[in-house]
């Protein structure tokens, strides 16, 4: 029994399904996601959470690609110095991404992980899609 | 709702499955992989994935070869005698405009264009469940475009077939590199990589940099050659004195038809806010009509235009050279038709055993 199947094993639920919320491109390339509500959370999550998850990431992202005073400032800079502050310093995107990577394991640790959701970085996933993942609602005691 | 019945396991669908547990041991055993080594596309990583190049560098060499050479030959041949008759300066400002031109090829060259990582498998099949709502039980492609409103513009969305995924706007796939690159302008055999979104600014450093330089070093070698002739009252006489002068001259001579037009229409492409792929193809030349342009990505003037374009923030490398791979992407599916990854890992192994000496591992498809 121990050597095949450990108690951690049994209660690590499997992924029902997944659910890709894709990029809206109405504006232009900048990074933003749809906040269309997807018909498979509905069991799982309200509408308004959600919404309010997905502006908020695509309030961070249009920091962090904002077109303004310290972007330019830093762009004129790494051109003077023929880009080598690159090597050095952590650019503005770079600490906007790890805030974002903050707000998402917040997210998860108190709103989706409790709902057998979890959401998974778009970085991770290339800017593309943020990955919702599923998992089997299964309660205690119905390992059989 | 899945019943309490034992099922057989899909691994595709599964992050974690029962005989992961025996798998973990053995992969404990193995070294971790980082995701340079299991790169689909067809370039070369070096320095442990902090550098990459593109699988032919094309001429790089050549290019790097002729700019040493010929400032090699001015700094030599042609700098002691402007600096006894002219200035100091002109070695100091050659100096400077040189390493400028290196360093902003070599960040060109090893940068990453903004290679976007192909679809995972999930995401692939999730693309071809929304488009194939028909229900039909035969397996129909996905349709190659998808058309989607920006700035109140339409633009078509093509599919690419190899990444699995609808490209974003301004997005091409590169056949050399095999990869789908965003903001795509073109190829540069030269720099032996491809220009994108987040090495056109080097790109575009480069080429205006060696402008300068060519321009700096045609004008000093005519100088030279002039002041030569006054003191010896003979060109041809000047011209045996100093034979280097003129292999620099014909190099720059040639270089500078091409390296100022390139110049010239990469700067209005930046002003224009428009890619060279976008404006070969004519995408936005048809619709100038009553608009300044009917490129929907151009900001309302031109100072905006190259302040974005040069001076916007760096956007990240989204390929994560330097991650290691997670242990459920490494494991061999049943059915690999879609899944191209973990094959590739497989042909890794053996190709690992033979360059383990090597520092850089050619990436094959």
């Amino acid at each position: 029994m121990a050597e095949t199947h450990s108690l951690q094993d049994l209660q690590q639920p499997a992924v029902s399904s997944k659910v890709f919320i894709q990029r809206d491109y109405g504006s232009g390339t900048i990074c933003r996601f749809q906040s269309k509500f997807p018909s498979e959370l509905e069991s799982r999550l309200d509408k308004q959470q959600f919404e309010e998850t997905i502006q908020t990431l695509n309030n961070l992202y249009a920091e962090a690609e904002k077109l303004g005073g310290k972007s330019y400032l830093e762009g004129c800079l790494a051109c003077l110095t023929a880009y080598t502050i690159f090597i050095c310093m952590e650019t503005h995107y770079e600490k906007v991404l790890r805030k974002i990577a903050r707000y998402i394991k917040d997210q998860n640790e108190k709103i989706y992980a409790p709902r057998g959701l979890l959401l998974t970085d778009p970085i991770e996933r290339g800017l593309r899609v943020i990955e919702i993942t599923i998992f089997e609602d299964r309660s205690v005691g119905s390992g059989r | 709702m899945k019943n309490c019945e034992y099922q057989q396991i899909d691994p595709r669908t599964l992050v974690v499955s029962p005989s992961s547990a025996q798998k973990h041991t053995e992969k404990e055993a193995e070294r971790p992989r980082r995701k340079w080594e299991v790169f689909p596309g067809k370039n070369r990583f070096f320095c442990g994935g902090r550098i990459m190049l593109a699988r032919q560098s094309g001429v790089l060499p050549l290019t790097l070869g002729l700019i040493v050479f010929t400032c090699g030959l001015f700094f030599g041949f042609d700098c002691s005698f402007l600096v006894e008759h002219l200035t100091v300066f002109i070695p100091m400002i050659a100096a400077v405009l040189f390493l400028f031109v290196v360093i902003s090829l070599l960040w060109t060259s090893f940068t990453d264009p903004g290679i976007l990582p192909r679809a995972t498998p999930d995401e692939a099949a999730d693309i071809e469940k929304q488009i194939n709502t028909s229900g039909s039980s035969t397996y129909r492609p996905p349709p190659r475009t998808k058309e989607i409103l920006i700035n109140q513009q339409v633009v078509k969305l093509k599919y690419c077939f190899t990444c699995k995924m609808f490209r974003p706007p301004r997005t091409s796939h590169c056949s050399l590199c095999d990869n789908c690159v965003e903001r795509f302008d073109h190829h540069c055999p030269w720099v032996g990589n491809c220009v994108g979104k987040r090495n056109y600014r080097f790109f575009y450093s480069f080429i205006i940099s060696l402008s300068f330089l060519t321009s700096f070093i045609f004008g000093c070698v005519i100088t030279h050659i002039t002041l030569r002739s006054q003191i010896c009252k003979s060109l041809v006489q000047a011209i045996q004195e100093s034979p280097a002068s003129v292999v620099e001259l014909v190099v720059c001579f040639f270089s500078i038809w091409s390296i100022l037009g390139l110049s010239g229409f990469h700067t209005y492409l930046v002003a224009s806010n428009l890619t060279t792929n976008e404006d070969i193809k004519g995408s936005w030349s048809s619709k100038r009509g009553a608009d300044e342009s009917g490129n929907p990505y151009s900001h309302s003037n031109i100072i905006t235009n190259c302040c974005a374009t040069l001076c916007g923030p760096m956007p990240p490398s989204l390929i994560d050279r330097r991650g290691f791979v997670p242990p459920d992407e490494a494991i061999p599916a049943a059915s690999a038709s879609e899944i191209e990854l973990p094959l590739f890992t497989a042909k890794n192994d053996a190709h690992m055993e033979e360059n383990c000496q090597d520092v850089a591992l050619s990436c094959t498809a």
